[in-house]
């Protein structure tokens, strides 16, 4: 055998375009802001629809996140993430109420703490109904779409009518905490106090998920699991708890995007997180399965796109996001990250 | 042979409907480089992969280091300290190059003195330690390979065509590198078509056909003896 030459590799320096690609979906969402506001005649409509868009893609975000990785990390199809949305925004109001005395107080500290007391309540019921779902709905199916899709929707009705039972089959009307109520006004526009909360919350969720993802080892357990699960086994880690982890968590952050839905919504039905579903799916897909980035960002997108097509065109709102989706999809087949999986 | 780390017993391992190993005998002495030879298709990737528990033999006993791992999870199997290079290098594609390192390093943090050794062996890892590991040339991507399974000192390495579709100089770096593991008395069992550098590296070679082990023996016997060559493979190794 003969020596081998010297190895000197060398980086060769990116072209703009190659160097702007991947940032192109991030981009989307400010583009799509400049569009808006070309299209809509008046600065303070635009900004008010633009604080209402992102704080609508924010919770959709947060309701979507689990699902994502979920699927990415063990290819499993969850239709009935939905049931999570319900009985978080059920558990989360049934404490508000509760806690009226606090809620109808005109104390920021005191809406806040009984706000915080019913996120932590549907989120530890939310996650420990997604570990019994995970164990006696998903885990008899893995490998099996079809029967995922099936079992996974028959979960779903199962606690649509479970709620139904403890909770009465009328719509439940909901009052805002006080300090929550109403809006402050920037520049002309008013912008509602709740969905600057619920923007603020969003990116919170957004910044622990990603700190969790990049820079501690779990967060790189899952990130490869997404990818390759055979070979993170290999290297020793046990995926399967790594992915009911995931799932709990995942349940957890639908049942707070359950509370932060009906609050944004003031009423809650035992059918809402499946209505919500459709907004889920469309985020999910547009933003690459497995990717939370491309979640983070396709619920944006779809934020905005709901409320500046419904200013502008009612009619076509319910087909907007729809429109978005072929758009996306014909630009980025995969999704727009899309999460290199192992052949 | 005294006391082999890994000792296969009749191993049988289908894939679906397809019977491919059948009845499999193979021991992997301590500290030794055990080839295992034979032509496409004949069961080495799935050997391999039924050590690691990727597939189940549904009949036969593994042990390994004196423990019975047929039934064992992979991470449990990888835990007891098996390395593993896959065929298709498995490799994190949208993870950095550290970060593929660091995730290999299951007990804890990388030891910097044998990270530095792993560098010594593969330089282009350190140029690229930043870069994301699907960025790679294909080469380098075998070398991220290889040094994931290296980073951390395991007891038996399951190495599968680490020269495949490689160019001359790159499958030199690699032979020099698992002769660098196999000097710290690793032990390996090493598929590899490349005769070359199987004659190089192997203590001993067992050569498989229709799914189990036809031949074993020294590599010096095979690689020396021409008619022995064309019985069992089928060619001589030294057309290559």
């Amino acid at each position: 055998m003969t020596a081998a030459p010297e190895h000197a590799p060398k980086m060769a320096q990116a072209g703009f375009a190659e160097r702007i690609g991947p940032w192109m979906p991030v981009l989307l969402v400010p583009v799509l802001c400049v569009l808006g506001f070309l299209a809509i005649p008046n600065t303070s409509s635009w900004l008010t629809l633009t604080v209402s868009g992102l704080a609508m893609g924010m919770m959709i975000f947060i309701m979507a996140s689990g699902l994502t990785l979920v699927f990415g990390l063990m290819d499993v199809i969850n239709f009935g993430h939905g049931a999570f949305v319900s009985v978080g925004a059920f558990v989360g109001i049934s404490v508000l109420l509760v806690l009226g005395h606090m809620t109808e107080a005109p104390s920021l500290m005191l809406n806040l703490a009984a706000l915080l007391v019913a996120v932590v309540g549907a989120m530890i019921a939310t996650g420990a109904m997604g570990y019994a779902f995970e164990k006696v709905i998903v885990m008899p199916v893995y490998g099996h779409h079809l029967k995922q899709i099936l079992v996974t929707m028959g979960g779903l009705i199962v606690v649509e009518q479970l709620i139904i039972v403890l909770w009465g089959p009328e719509e439940i009307y909901i009052n805002r905490p006080e300090a929550l109520k109403g809006a402050i006004t920037f520049a002309g526009a008013a912008l509602e106090k709740y969905r600057l909360v619920a923007v603020a919350v969003g990116l919170i969720v957004f910044g622990a998920m990603r700190y969790v993802l990049r820079r501690t080892k779990i967060g790189l357990i899952v990130r490869a699991g997404v990818q390759n699960g055979e070979m993170v086994e290999a290297l020793g880690y046990r995926l399967r708890l790594v992915f009911v982890g995931v799932f709990i968590a995942g349940s957890a952050l639908a049942g707070l995007g359950g509370v932060m839905w009906g609050l944004y919504q003031e009423v809650i039905t035992a059918h809402m997180g499946n209505q919500a579903m459709i907004l889920i799916f469309i985020v999910v897909i547009i933003g690459g399965l497995g990717s939370v980035e491309g979640c983070f960002i396709g619920a944006l997108l779809v934020g905005l796109m709901q409320n500046y097509v419904a200013f502008l065109e009612p009619k076509a709102a319910l087909i907007s996001n729809i429109g978005l989706m072929v758009a996306i999809l014909m630009w980025r087949p995969m999704g727009m990250i899309p999460v290199v999986k192992a052949k | 042979m005294s006391d082999p780390i890994l000792t296969l017993d009749g191993v049988f391992t289908n894939i679906a409907q397809y019977h491919i190993l059948q009845g499999v005998d193979l021991q992997v002495p301590r500290g030794q480089v055990t080839m295992l030879l034979g032509r496409n298709g004949v069961g080495k990737t799935t050997t391999l992969r039924s050590v690691i528990g990727h597939w189940r033999a549904r009949q036969g006993t593994i042990r390994f280091d004196g423990q019975d791992i047929t039934r064992l999870p992979t991470p449990a199997i990888a835990r007891a300290g098996i390395g593993f290079v896959p065929e298709d290098m498995g490799i994190f594609a949208d993870l950095t190059v550290e970060e593929n390192m660091v995730l290999a390093a299951a007990s804890g943090p990388i030891d910097p003195g044998r990270l530095e050794w792993v560098f010594g062996a593969f330089p282009p890892l350190k140029t690229f330690w930043k870069s994301e590991a699907g960025n790679l040339s294909g080469g380098q991507k075998q070398m991220l390979s290889i040094a994931r399974a290296m980073v951390e000192e395991r007891k038996l390495y399951l190495i599968d065509e680490p020269t495949k579709g490689l160019a001359p100089a790159i499958i030199s770096t690699m032979a020099r590198a698992l002769r660098d593991l196999k000097d710290q008395g690793a032990s390996i069992l090493l598929v590899e078509q490349n005769f070359a550098v199987a004659k190089a590296l192997g203590d001993t070679a067992n050569v498989m056909d229709d799914g189990r082990v036809i031949w074993s023996g020294p590599m010096a016997q095979l690689a020396s003896d021409a008619g022995l060559q064309e019985q069992l493979m089928g060619l001589s190794l030294d057309a290559h």
